[in-house]
């Protein structure tokens, strides 16, 4: 009797060991967890028009400080536009309504986040409420893009005036 | 020569075909066995808990070694936060479940092996059999059932120690800043690892548990046999599983 007790009470342990190891993985290794334990929150959307590559899970943040987590990424087929739902601490619930929302990058190649600018309007956001300034994410080929033709273009500005000028060519040679 | 070949071919099928069938003969027998479920829990205290300071062990070590390569490796790219996805994403999809059903085949395989293989050997299944009791219902499916439970349970044990411990090297000794080895984990693990991982712990624990009891159960019964039973068990085991885990990680690709 006595023995069969310890063994249970063993067998006990280890399975009870056994899920909370794997309840540690599910809710603390994932971003899961946040949406069990997350404190008290209130949730915006915003539209983009280009979200890049921001991920569901992102950070948001004000002044450097993050005050929430991008909770889902959807698109509106009607505007074609990208909706972005916000999960923000229910702390910080004075942001002025006429905010403004813009995806930034993390160091050089880092991941995408969204950072919010208070405006000046004495009304606050509120739960559900949408964010109306927004400004998409900075995309690195069409920068790129941008840029190879200007390049092009100013190439292109340099080389027309030259035959104009045949003193100059003949100078040259 | 190639007739020889042609025999080892059909006898490597024949005995991969009794392991099936033994499988099956194992299922049919689980519901009856799970009325008794002390026997059960009797094996999962064998397979599993005995094996916990193996495994938490190992894990820690794991770990301590992932942080340590894993840093050395991503300092050259000046992105030592992602530390803490490396090694986890390492350890819960495929480290944890590999090099726990690896251990477990060590530490619990072969005591099932040994000990099936010394009751056949002592005639007690034989006995068992004489008296009207189902040996496959009341000794070897309990046994198996055991492991099946004990195996996730266990890679889960090992990958959160292993995480632990590349947290203990990574953030204690070497430096990387604790709040961004966690969120960076956090934003990068998902659901989905998990659940790969924990597919794989199951499919390894049904891999190894039953090469365990189908070797102890059919071996030859002398001293020699139980032994090299033992060892097949270790041998067949590893491979199957390695087999296995690359199969399933092409499965959830």
């Amino acid at each position: 009797m006595r023995k069969s007790r310890t063994l249970n009470l063993g067998t006990g342990s280890f399975v009870l060991l056994g899920f909370a190891a794997l309840f540690f993985l599910t809710t603390q290794t994932t971003s899961r967890g946040l949406s069990f334990f997350g404190p008290p929150h209130y949730e915006l959307t915003a539209k983009f028009d280009n979200v890049g590559d921001l991920k569901v899970g992102a950070p948001v943040s004000m002044s450097g400080v993050e005050i929430g987590r991008v909770d889902k990424i959807d698109f509106d087929s009607n505007e074609y536009k990208a909706v972005v739902s916000l999960r923000l601490n229910e702390r910080y619930n004075k942001i002025p309504t006429d905010s403004d929302a813009s995806i930034y990058t993390q160091g050089l190649l880092g991941g995408k986040f969204i950072g919010l600018t208070a405006g000046g309007a004495d009304t606050y956001l509120k739960d559900k409420d949408q964010i109306d300034f927004t400004q998409s994410a900075f995309v690195l080929e069409n920068l790129i893009g941008q840029v190879l033709a200007n390049f092009t273009k100013s190439k292109a500005d340099e080389q027309t005036p030259a035959p104009v000028d045949p003193k100059a060519t003949e100078k040259t040679k | 020569m190639i007739k020889e070949l042609w025999e080892s071919f059909t006898d490597a099928l024949e005995s991969l075909g009794a392991v099936v069938h033994f499988l099956f003969r194992l299922i049919a027998n689980t519901p009856r066995a799970l009325l008794r479920f002390s026997l059960i829990s009797q094996q999962i205290f064998n397979s599993g808990a005995l094996s916990l300071v193996i495994i938490m062990l190992s894990g820690l070590f794991v770990g301590m070694a992932l942080g340590l390569q894993g840093f050395q490796l991503l300092q050259r790219f000046g992105s030592e936060e992602a530390l803490g996805t490396a090694a986890a994403i390492g350890l819960v999809k495929e480290l944890g479940p590999v090099v726990t059903a690896l251990l477990f085949a060590g530490r619990a395989g072969t005591a099932l092996t040994s000990e099936l293989g010394l009751m056949r050997a002592t005639d007690q299944i034989s006995a068992m059999e004489m008296m009207a009791v189902d040996p496959i219902q009341r000794v070897v499916v309990p046994r198996f059932l055991g492991g099946v439970i004990a195996m996730p349970l266990l890679a889960a044990i090992f990958s959160v120690i292993g995480i632990y411990g590349a947290q203990l090297v990574g953030v204690q000794i070497l430096g990387v800043d604790s709040g961004s080895f966690w969120s960076q984990m956090r934003a990068a693990v998902g659901l989905k690892d998990i659940t790969e991982g924990i597919v794989k712990s199951l499919v390894f624990g049904v891999t190894c548990s039953l090469i365990a009891v189908y070797q102890g159960y059919y071996a030859t019964p002398t001293a020699e046999g139980v032994g090299r039973a033992t060892t097949r068990t270790v041998v067949t085991s590893a491979v199957v599983v390695l087999f296995l885990d690359y199969m399933i990680i092409a499965a959830f690709l």
